[in-house]
C-alpha cells in the first residue's frame, strides 16, 4: 500500500484551520495587553478575586444544574426503560432538543412574568405571587429544563445495556429494591451518568444566553464573561484569557468522565 | 403493585407535561389578540399576518434557511471526504489522533468557538456576515457528519472494496458504485444532523455576525431582549412546526429506508 491517502488533504486543511488555528489564537490573544504588547496581565487579573468568584459561581450553578438534571433525568430514564413503546418515548423525550433554544427560553420569559402563569398558579394554591423571573431559581430551572434530554439519552442507553437478569440474581439475593438500585443498577449504569454530567456540565458552564434573558444580570457564568468582554468591552485578551481557563476545565471535565477505555478491559 | 405503577406514571406524565408545556404555552398565545402572554383575550390571526408581512423577518427567514443548506451540503461533503480519509489510515496511532481533534469542535463549547473563531476571521480580514457565518457553520457540522458516516464504513467489509477492484473498477467506481452507496444512510443522517445544528445554532453565529446579516436564533434573541411580542410567539410557532415536520419526515423517512431490503448497487 504506497499509494497516498488523497481524502486526508482537505480533511487535515479543515482541521488545521478551523481546529488549531483558532486554539493558537485563543491563547495567542489570552497573552496581548489591550495595547496589543505582549503581556501576563490578563492572567494576574484573572487570579484576582472579581474573576475567581465569578469562576467559582459559575462551577456552583453548572454543578446545581447537573444535579437537578440528574436528579429528575435518572428516574425517568428508568421508567423509561419500563414502558411499553419505549422508541416512541425516547423520540418524544428528543424531540424537544430539536426545537431552538431560544424558543423554548423565550417561552419561559412569558411564564414566569409577574402575572405569567406561574404565578396565576402561585395565586390560586395560597402563596401569593413572587419574582420568579430574574432569579437564580429562574435560571436553575430553565437550563435544567434544556439540558435534561441530555441527561436522560446516555442514561436510558447505559440502562438498556444493563442485563436484566443481574437484577433478578440481586431480588433473589434477598436484596431490598433500593440496595439492588444502590449496589447493581447504580454502578453498572455510571458511565450514562457520567456521559450524561459531561453533556450538562460543560454547556452549563459557558451559558450565556439563558442568563441574560432569565436570570437578567444576576448570574455571571464563564460564558456570560467571554461574550462580555469579546462583544461589549471589546476587551479580548481578557475574554480570550477566561476562554483559556473555560477549556482547561473542560478537559479537566472530560478526563474526570470519560470511563470508555477503562470499559474496554474490563468487559 | 398497581399503586406504584400509577405513581411511576404519574411522574412520567408530569415530566412529559413539563417538557412540553413551554411550548404550547407559547403557541396558544399566539393567538391572542392582546399583545401579552398572561391575559388571552379573543382568537385572532393576526400576529401570523404580520410575520408574513414583514419583509425584514422574511429575508432573515430565507438567510437562515439558505445558511443551513448550504453549510449542510459542504459540511457533508468535507465531512465524507473526511471519513473515508480517516478509515484508510493504517497507523492506530495517526487515527486516534485524528479523531480526537476531530471531537474537539464537538465538544467546545459555543462560547469558545464563537469566540476563536471571531479572531480568526478577524485576523484573516473576512468581512463578519455571510460568509463568516456560512463558514463557521461548515466548521461546527464537519465533524459530526464525520462522527456519522464513519461507522458505516467501518461496517462494511473490506471485501466489497478488493471484489470491486479484483473485477476490474476503478478507484472511481469503487468510491462511487461501491463506497458512497453503501454509506448512504450514514450520509443522510450527517446531512440532517447539520441542518438542524445550523438551523440551531444561536452562540456562534452571534459571535461572527456583523451588523447587516442576521439569522433567526440572533433577531429572536434581540426581539426577547426588548420584552415579549405576540409576533415572536407566531413566528415561534411556525418554527416549532417546521422543526416538527423536519424530525417526523426524517424519522419515518428512515423507518421505511431500514423495512427496506437491501439494495444492491449494482442493481441499479
Amino acid at each position: 500500500m504506497h499509494k497516498r491517502n488523497w481524502y486526508l488533504i482537505p480533511y487535515s486543511l479543515w482541521i488545521a484551520l478551523f481546529v488549531i488555528a483558532p486554539i493558537v489564537l485563543i491563547v495567542y490573544y489570552s497573552l496581548l495587553g489591550l495595547d496589543g504588547e505582549f503581556t501576563l496581565a490578563n492572567y494576574e487579573n484573572f487570579f484576582t478575586s472579581t474573576y475567581l468568584t465569578m469562576t467559582l459561581s459559575s462551577f456552583w450553578y453548572a454543578f446545581l444544574i447537573t444535579l437537578f438534571s440528574l436528579l429528575i433525568g435518572y428516574p425517568t430514564a428508568y421508567l423509561l426503560t419500563r414502558t411499553k413503546h419505549k422508541q416512541l418515548w425516547l423520540l418524544l423525550i428528543i424531540l424537544p432538543t430539536w426545537i431552538n433554544l431560544l424558543l423554548k427560553t423565550y417561552a419561559f420569559i412569558g411564564l414566569f412574568s409577574t402575572y405569567g402563569f406561574a404565578n396565576q398558579v402561585l395565586e390560586a394554591i395560597g402563596i401569593g405571587r413572587k419574582q420568579i423571573l430574574f432569579t437564580d431559581f429562574s435560571f436553575v430551572f430553565v437550563s435544567v429544563y434544556i439540558f435534561i434530554p441530555f441527561m436522560i439519552l446516555p442514561i436510558f442507553n447505559a440502562l438498556e445495556k444493563l442485563n436484566p437478569s443481574l437484577v433478578d440474581a440481586s431480588r433473589d439475593l434477598g436484596a431490598s429494591n433500593w440496595t439492588t438500585f444502590r449496589r447493581v443498577i447504580f454502578p453498572l449504569t455510571l458511565d450514562g451518568v457520567k456521559s450524561g454530567a459531561q453533556l450538562v456540565f460543560i454547556p452549563a458552564l459557558s451559558l450565556f444566553m439563558i442568563t441574560r434573558l432569565i436570570a437578567g444580570n444576576r448570574v455571571i457564568t464563564l460564558g456570560t464573561a467571554i461574550e462580555q468582554h469579546f462583544l461589549v468591552t471589546q476587551d479580548w485578551g481578557m475574554g480570550a484569557t477566561i476562554a483559556v481557563f473555560l477549556i482547561i476545565a473542560m478537559a479537566i471535565i472530560m478526563a474526570l468522565t470519560s470511563t470508555k477505555r477503562k470499559k474496554g478491559v474490563t468487559s | 403493585m398497581t399503586k406504584k405503577w400509577k405513581i411511576s406514571n404519574l411522574y412520567l406524565i408530569l415530566v412529559f407535561v413539563i417538557l412540553y408545556a413551554p411550548i404550547v404555552y407559547l403557541s396558544i398565545y399566539s393567538f391572542n389578540s392582546a399583545d401579552n402572554m398572561t391575559n388571552f383575550e379573543s382568537f385572532t390571526w393576526d400576529w401570523y399576518k404580520e410575520v408574513f408581512q414583514d419583509g425584514r423577518l422574511l429575508i432573515i427567514v430565507l438567510n437562515t434557511l439558505v445558511i443551513a443548506l448550504l453549510s449542510a451540503a459542504i459540511s457533508t461533503i468535507l465531512g465524507v471526504i473526511g471519513a473515508i480519509g480517516i478509515h484508510a489510515v493504517r497507523r492506530k496511532r495517526v487515527e486516534t489522533s485524528l479523531l480526537t481533534l476531530n471531537s474537539i469542535l464537538i465538544v467546545s463549547p459555543d462560547v469558545i468557538i464563537g469566540a476563536s473563531f471571531l479572531i480568526f476571521f478577524t485576523i484573516l480580514g473576512i468581512k463578519l456576515g455571510f460568509t463568516s457565518v456560512l463558514l463557521s457553520h461548515i466548521a461546527f457540522s464537519v465533524p459530526i457528519v464525520v462522527i456519522m458516516v464513519l461507522p458505516k464504513l467501518q461496517e462494511m467489509s473490506p471485501t466489497l472494496v478488493d471484489a470491486a477492484r479484483d473485477l476490474g473498477a476503478s478507484r472511481l467506481d469503487v468510491l462511487t458504485k461501491v463506497i458512497l452507496p453503501y454509506i448512504t444512510p450514514g450520509i443522510f443522517a450527517g446531512f440532517f444532523t447539520a441542518l438542524t445544528y445550523s438551523l440551531d445554532d444561536f452562540a456562534v453565529t452571534f459571535f461572527v455576525t456583523g451588523n447587516g446579516f442576521t439569522t433567526l436564533s440572533v433577531e429572536i434573541y434581540s426581539l426577547a431582549r426588548q420584552g415579549i411580542s405576540m409576533k415572536i410567539n407566531a413566528l415561534s410557532t411556525l418554527i416549532f412546526l417546521f422543526t416538527l415536520a423536519l424530525v417526523l419526515g426524517y424519522y419515518f423517512l428512515n423507518k421505511r429506508r431500514a423495512e427496506r431490503p437491501l439494495v444492491r448497487p449494482e442493481v441499479s
